[in-house]
């Protein structure tokens, strides 16, 4: 099952990669990791994805809480929480094809962020599923390139990871 | 007061109590040891090769539960700690490891002995440091120290630039009585419920067994696991790296389990209907096929670590805590509890152990003209009356000190279990003698192993600390003889030693005494004459029986009642190997 993992960690060199280094060091998957540093400048928040079984992902949440630059990490699959990931897509336009991907941007509740007589650039927030579904929606050969800054999400209510 | 680096470096140490330090000059640290020139509280331990001053350090921190502390300089010094590092991080032992690195402003150019140390070592500390500026150096080898010796403990890597430590720089000094790291939280007192919940299972068993590993010694809970083993009664298995936790001698030990572990504990193991877990790690050594471990058992199980918990083995009833304050609850409900262990049942039980038992599993040819190895360990017990502090190598000789010398206390028996690191026998040797100067210090090894760190044989003269080698001399990697004669129809593919130093002459080139026997009979007197010499270190190559394995054992991937035993009773004897 997929899982997103939260974690918020000191901001310190060498904790991303004690992060990374854990993952390839017991054979665990990293589907996509996102990390950036939050309104409190020493601490960084981290989303990670991964898939395993209840006792992999048992293990990987303790082998993180065992990290000492992890402060503390919850598994947003476990509650109902929200989850989006931002996607930017060039593509290649003809004038048959352009007004038929503009639309197609439009149902997705895309934007265009930049043209040129031959190529769109579209920007394109959701979950991870319906980025999928973009990409799956126009024709494979217009694409030019696919950038994903992978999953990352948040808890709904009042619950919240901090210190 | 304001001091240099270097100096605060020393200070540190020193405030913290550190009485040894094994280590290594080089261009990375000249600065630190120039530090060290001029000071006396700290003493300085010359090693021949940096593995074993890491093995040293480690051999001090398991024979006195003190973090031992290394000191290398970058570069080549750094990575030939890497595997002692590794050793004691397999065995939750606490190290301090400072490590010199090239100056701040250089580093990432590939300077000259440039390691990445830190990242290097990533995967086989508990926690590492680079220090980047003069005034952290203090709170550094505080948080290091605190790191490596609390909760479940491990080595801790301290990085220090060249430049950090110039004696031109000098900033104040204080070094802190307490540090908080806000993401480090290790476990104390267990759940209550739960040590409730398994006490209950505890009184309702009838088949139990009582599992107890390294996390007893390291927990200082000898006295907690005795008492609650007796106040209840029931049978008590240690594993390798719990051996002594309780003692040997005690009619309630039914010996070592795993791999070579004993017919009765074993099979024990495989019918109980209830097993706690003591500091125990369920290695692969010890549960061999995992899903038909225990199949008929309960678990409890006690760890400081939760990721320990369920990792190979589901547990019923975790409980995330200090061993030994979670035994001391244990006691006192046992103690208040109305209820008592079922006397029938456990009564039965221990019939059918002693049945078990009656298959005498670590009997041997006394009878041969040859040196037997499981001879010699006996003797071993009995000329230091179990009193050695006795470390070893690893392969065969490492199992027959773990089967055939009892060890009725924590802390006497070093030997790297999680790792299996040949070459670690004789350094730690020296690191245990120079904490107990007043002990017989014996290392069991082989000449295999003892060739990995022979160097430091030097080191034992210049110090003064007097060991016994015991080198059981059989001219093969005899462990992986034992495996290629099982399994690889005895296709012995470069386990022989076809040339082997003359280790009495060896010994006796490093300043020591040299001694070689190779009849039975020799090896009492031998071994008495060797003990007397107080002051000698003494190498006593001992010329063994080449035929020899060690038996029992559950071939990897079988399970526990699956033995291999030296006589066949009519049970499995099967040799294919997993």
């Amino acid at each position: 099952m997929r899982h997103i993992i939260s974690i918020l960690m000191e901001n310190e060199s060498g904790a991303l990669s004690r992060v990374a280094g854990l993952f390839s060091a017991r054979g665990y998957n990293i589907e996509s990791l996102t990390v950036a540093p939050t309104e409190d400048p020493s601490l960084s928040r981290m989303t990670l994805v991964t898939t395993g079984s209840d006792q992999i992902i048992e293990q990987i949440t303790k082998q993180l809480n065992k990290l000492i630059d992890v402060v503390k990490l919850i598994d947003l699959a476990e509650s109902a929480h929200i989850e989006r990931e931002l996607m930017l897509i060039k593509v290649k336009t003809t004038e048959i094809n352009r007004e038929e991907i503009r639309s197609m941007a439009d149902i997705f509740r895309g934007r265009i962020l930049d043209i040129t007589p031959t190529t769109y650039v579209i920007e394109l927030t959701g979950p991870s599923e319906k980025l999928d579904a973009f990409i799956a929606a126009i024709d494979r050969d217009s694409i030019i390139e696919v950038v994903r800054s992978g999953a990352t999400g948040i808890s709904r209510g009042e619950k919240g990871l901090h210190l | 007061m304001e001091l240099s680096g270097a100096d605060i470096l020393i200070q540190s140490l020193k405030d913290e109590g550190v009485e040894y330090i094994f280590g290594y000059p080089g261009g990375a640290v000249l600065h630190i040891y120039d530090a060290l020139f001029k000071q006396e509280a700290v003493k300085h331990i010359l090693v021949r090769h940096e593995q074993g001053a890491t093995h040293a350090a480690d051999g001090y921190a398991r024979s006195t539960g003190k973090p031992g502390v290394v000191l290398v300089t970058s570069g080549p010094g750094a990575t030939n700690a890497i595997t002692g590092i590794a050793t004691a991080y397999m065995d939750s032992i606490p190290m301090v490891v400072l490590s010199g690195q090239v100056p701040s402003p250089v580093i990432g150019s590939d300077a000259f002995q440039e390691v990445d140390m830190v990242g290097i070592s990533r995967p086989c500390v508990k926690h590492n440091f680079l220090v980047k500026d003069v005034s952290l150096i203090a709170e550094t080898i505080k948080k290091a120290f605190y790191v490596a010796s609390s909760g479940r403990p491990g080595p801790v890597v301290v990085d220090i630039p060249k430049d950090i430590t110039d004696p031109r720089i000098k900033v104040p000094y204080k070094y802190p009585k307490k540090v908080h790291i806000r993401s480090y939280n290790p476990a104390t007192t267990g759940h209550k419920g739960q040590i409730k919940k398994a006490v209950d299972l505890l009184l309702e068993a009838e088949r139990p067994m009582i599992y107890s590993g390294g996390g007893v010694v390291l927990g200082e809970a000898s006295k907690e696991l005795t008492e609650l083993s007796r106040l209840l009664g029931y049978p008590v298995t240690n594993t390798l790296m719990g051996l002594g936790a309780f003692p040997a001698t005690d009619k309630q030990f039914i010996g070592m389990l795993g791999m070579h572990g004993t017919y009765e504990a074993n099979m024990g193991m495989h019918e109980s209907d209830l097993i706690i877990a003591v500091g125990a790690r369920f290695d692969d050594r010890v549960t061999g096929k995992l899903d038909q471990f225990c199949p008929y058992a309960k678990i409890i199980h006690i760890d400081i670590d939760p990721a320990s918990i369920s990792k190979t083995v589901k547990v019923d009833v975790p409980i995330v805590g200090e061993v030994k304050p979670v035994l001391e609850q244990m006691i006192e409900l046992l103690k208040e509890s109305k209820k008592e262990p079922n006397k029938k049942a456990l009564e039965a039980w221990w019939q059918q152990i002693k049945q078990w038992q009656n298959l005498d599993c670590l009997s041997y040819d006394h009878d041969s003209q040859l040196i037997k190895p499981q001879f010699v360990i006996e003797q071993l017990y009995e000329v230091t009356k179990g009193e050695a502090f006795v470390t070893s190598d690893v392969g065969q000789h490492q199992m027959w000190a773990a089967q055939y010398y009892k060890f009725d206390k924590p802390r006497r028996w070093i030997n790297s279990g999680g790792l299996g690191t040949m070459g670690f026998g004789l350094p730690a040797a020296i690191g245990v003698k120079l904490a107990h100067p007043d002990a017989d210090v014996a290392c069991v090894t082989g000449e295999a192993s003892i060739q990995m760190c022979i160097q430091e044989l030097s080191t034992a003269l210049q110090y003064k600390t007097p060991l016994k080698i015991i080198n059981l001399n059989n001219r093969y990697m005899g462990m992986v003889r034992q495996w290629q004669e099982f399994s690889y129809e005895s296709r012995y593919s470069h386990s022989y030693l076809d040339t082997i130093p003359d280790f009495v002459k060896l010994a006796e080139a490093y300043g020591h005494v040299g001694m070689r026997i190779d009849k039975p009979d020799e090896v009492r007197p031998t071994l008495e004459k060797a003990f007397a010499l107080k002051d000698r270190t003494v190498f006593l190559d001992i010329i063994t029986d080449q035929t020899e394995n060690v038996f029992p054992m559950i071939e990897a991937g079988k399970a526990h009642h699956d033995m291999k035993l030296r006589v066949a009773p009519g049970i499995n004897t099967d040799t294919e190997l997993a």
